[in-house]
């Protein structure tokens, strides 16, 4: 038998479009580089951060001789279930009293929305799900993969750099009853652009009447406004009205847990005879794909949310990092202002969360890159957390040459 | 600033503002015709274990180590390489391929230390969500570029193994291995379904200590199999759960593998850290593919990556952390490599110690298979009516196909244990 591989035929992948943008930062020699490209958080000093209250929960797990190793149920840690829940749905929803949330730990974000995914397309008679247009890139390969049909509504509107509200209600208005949707809970990813209060009141009213069944992406609660209750708000909104969802958390922003893959899928049903009967299937979802969850970042997780100290102590670490995204926001925005850069720059402020969508062109990216070694995806969308104030004129001097010089 | 940042933050506010409840437009749920799933089989025993109040309940259901007083057990060269981490490092992502040091230890035990594969850079690896993420990705990717390969899997095997083909959409098919007359191999047969077998099929192996037998091929036998494999020209995957764990001797433990590379397979690999590490719960493991060259390697290796992307993003860092810190420092290692001598010898022992209690007892029947049989599990011989007696009676839990967890026997039980499974068997 001849001796050549049986995978001989396959083609090299593309690179990963985000996470290419660093590969190309690390290799850049500029003393004045600039790395705007992934998502993660950095400090005024540009350094990744680890919360103070995080590593105080680690050292007691690791000083903890009575802790062991073992096997997680398939489910997960059950304290954590429990404490994701109540984080994002409050502690008094009804729906958890009630028992009808069926909460499972997942391998965060990106997990549950693929357990999530999974359930859907074996159990859900609407294999359709709609997701605004941009979205986190991932967000179509994982709904893809696990079977589900990918359509797009309309979300972000160039022109204005806000919300396209007339074509979201116009997409969804027409969408097939019981569709799927997907709808980032706060902090859109990749625009920053988000919903009011009374828009999402209408959306839930819109989406209710057709029978559409919302699945929320929740990655930056407390991230975005710096309060946890207040990013929780849409999710909120449409459990309150008694109907049914699904909703992933993740815990890699807001606590800083990244490589620790934390989050959490969550389904709220009608009865809790149904969401026994749903967890016990997610069970099999769950089980081919990894048996069970990493138990290391979730322990840390539970550990903080049950202690009120420390609860507190994350809260105040969360909204100082909210609240220096935020500040950056304002100073670009003054620093464009007073420089005189043509355009109108309001969105930078009224967009919310760690990314904001420039409305720059992909030449006028390239650009920036060439010429003044500033780093972001093509789709003109830059991560605020990795500005500071040191690096803000360095940027406003690019926006502004791009803008002017640059068509 | 959009949404609910500038709202009051308050509970009331935001319900006042909704008036009327408004019901999605079924009253009834979107779920009401699920089905509750099976409990799973292996998992629901501990779950009964757990719950029963009897002082003298036995667990040997469930694949995880117990030192002699039946209590689970963090080696030291974990502990020691958590202590030294935490504080030390950042949680950042990991690459989707996942540790790049870990792989590359994790790839000199399954390969060899200096292995001729590493240094031309000819396997594809990734980090994996223990054993079962890697089979699972490895399922997918076979899918995803062999869509008109079916799988072979060894009768019986882990329950698991047939969920993860199949969710991956990979048709299987079993092949002879478990012979229950002898309690051992059934060699001939298995010769004759890999020869009937089409040419270029794809065939599960377990490496060492199959789960959940017990019973390996010898050191000929396998060169008798990745013989036939030659002329086939079949592809081999392994998953190496136990390695380390089965003789005592990692090297040992990976002959198959070995015995396949030097006959020139292009091999597949489903490595764990679970059982050998104790890290069950940290989720660690590799899978790896063995390439023409570096130009395929790297190719596959990128694909695997695509695979991991909408299933995870990157896999865990932590239990990452703990075994690259203890293959990185060549004390840990020496520690570790001491630490899971000593499980795989308990483990030796207590066969010995069960099957001469049983032979004591004056048991009609043979017990030979218990010492023969290698690694966690032993597979007892008895019926599911007989385990479901010692269940009731003597509330000794394990699976129902009367697999053993031998992890799970002491010396202040193996008495109790091999007095009631004299009782439900004698007069078989």
């Amino acid at each position: 038998m001849d001796s050549s591989s049986v995978f001989a035929n396959i083609v090299r992948a593309p690179e990963d479009a985000i996470l290419g943008v660093t590969v190309a930062y690390n290799k850049d020699s500029s003393p004045d580089k600039l790395n705007l490209g992934v998502g993660a958080y950095r400090t005024e000093e540009g350094k990744p951060l680890v919360l103070k209250v995080v590593r105080r929960a680690e050292q007691m797990l690791v000083n903890d001789n009575s802790r062991v190793k073992e096997y997680l149920p398939i489910v997960g840690l059950a304290d954590f279930n429990k404490l994701s829940a109540k984080l994002i749905f409050g502690a008094d929803s009804p729906a958890i009293q009630e028992n009808r949330v069926t909460t499972v730990q997942c391998l965060s974000g990106t997990g549950s929305l693929r357990v999530g995914a999974e359930f859907l397309a074996r159990h859900y008679h609407q294999l359709t799900i709609y997701i605004p247009n941009p979205t986190w890139g991932n967000h179509t390969k994982i709904f893809g993969l696990a079977g589900l049909s990918v359509k797009a509504f309309r979300y972000y509107d160039p022109a204005t750099r806000g919300l396209d509200f007339q074509g979201l209600l116009e997409d969804l208005g027409a969408a097939p009853s019981g569709s799927i949707v997907l709808l980032h809970a706060c902090a859109h990813n990749p625009t920053g652009v988000d919903p009011t209060i009374e828009q999402w009141e209408q959306i839930r009213q819109l989406m209710r009447s057709k029978g559409l069944l919302p699945f929320f992406d929740s990655a930056y609660q407390g991230f975005a406004s710096g309060n946890l209750d207040a990013d929780a708000g849409s999710v909120r909104m449409f459990v309150a009205d008694g109907g049914e969802c699904l909703a992933a958390q993740s815990y890699a922003k807001n606590m800083g847990l990244y490589g620790e893959r934390v989050g959490a899928l969550s389904i709220v049903c009608k009865t809790a005879d149904v969401a026994s009967r749903v967890e016990s299937q997610l069970k099999l979802v769950i089980r081919p794909m990894y048996s069970n969850p990493p138990i290391h970042g979730a322990s840390i997780v539970a550990t903080i949310l049950k202690d009120r100290d420390m609860y507190n102590e994350w809260t105040v670490e969360l909204k100082a990092m909210a609240v220096r995204i935020i500040s950056m926001r304002q100073q670009l925005f003054d620093s464009l202002s007073a420089r005189g850069t043509p355009g109108d720059w309001s969105h930078i402020i009224k967009q919310i969360g760690m990314f904001t969508f420039t409305g720059l062109n992909t030449k006028q990216v390239a650009f920036m890159t060439k010429e003044y070694h500033i780093y972001m995806t093509s789709d003109g969308r830059i991560s605020m957390a990795g500005l500071s104030s040191r690096t803000v004129p360095h940027l406003t001097e690019a926006i502004h040459a791009a803008v002017t010089r640059v068509d | 600033m959009a949404g609910f940042g500038k709202a009051m933050a308050c509970r009331e506010h935001v319900r006042i503002r909704l008036g009327t409840r408004f019901m999605s437009s079924s009253s009834s749920s979107w779920w009401q015709s699920v089905e509750p799933a099976p409990k799973d089989p292996i998992l629901g025993v501990t779950e009964a274990f757990l719950a029963d109040p009897s002082p003298d309940k036995v667990n040997v259901g469930v694949g995880a180590y117990r030192d002699d007083n039946g209590k689970p057990v963090v080696l030291q060269s974990v502990r020691e390489a958590e202590r030294r981490i935490a504080g030390n490092l950042n949680m950042e992502y990991l690459p989707m391929g996942g540790s790049v040091k870990m792989v590359e230890e994790t790839l000199k035990l399954a390969y060899g230390e200096h292995s001729e594969f590493i240094k031309d850079k000819r396997i594809a690896a990734v980090q994996s969500l223990s054993g079962t993420g890697a089979c699972r990705l490895f399922a997918d990717f076979q899918k995803r570029f062999r869509p008109d390969s079916q799988i072979y899997i060894p009768d019986p095997t882990w329950a698991n193994h047939h969920n993860i083909w199949r969710d991956a959409q990979v048709p299987q098919r079993t092949y002879h291995y478990y012979h229950p007359e002898s309690k051992g191999l059934d060699f001939s047969a298995l010769m004759d379904d890999i020869k009937n077998a089409p040419n270029g099929s794809f065939f599960l192996l377990h490496a060492c200590a199959h789960n959940p037998t017990g019973v390996d091929p010898s050191e000929e036998q396998w060169r008798e199999i990745s013989h036939q494999f030659k002329v086939k020209g079949h592809f081999a995957f392994f998953d190496m759960a136990y390695q380390g764990f089965a003789s005592g001797d990692p090297d040992r433990d990976a002959k198959s593998i070995r015995i396949f590379l030097q006959d020139g397979h292009h091999i597949g690999i489903s490595q764990s850290y679970a059982k050998n590490m104790g890290l069950y719960g940290q989720r660690v493991g590799c899978l790896s593919v063995l390439c023409e060259d570096e130009k395929q390697a790297v190719t596959v290796k990128s694909q695997l990556q695509q695979l991991a992307r909408p299933m995870y993003s990157n896999p865990p860092v932590h239990g990452a952390l703990v075994v690259s810190t203890i293959l990185g420092d060549p004390e840990l290692k020496k520690l570790w490599l001491k630490e899971v001598k000593v499980m795989a010898d308990r483990i030796i022992g207590m066969r010995t110690m069960l099957r001469e209690n049983l032979e004591n007892l004056g048991s009609p029947l043979s017990w030979k298979h218990i010492t023969d049989q290698i690694g966690m599990f032993c597979y007892s011989g008895m019926t599911p009516e007989q385990v479901d007696r010692l269940t009731k009676e003597f509330h000794i839990y394990m699976t129902r196909n009367g697999r053993i967890s031998m992890a799970g026997i002491n010396t202040s039980n193996v008495g109790y244990l091999a007095n009631a499974i004299n009782e439900v068997t004698r007069s078989a």
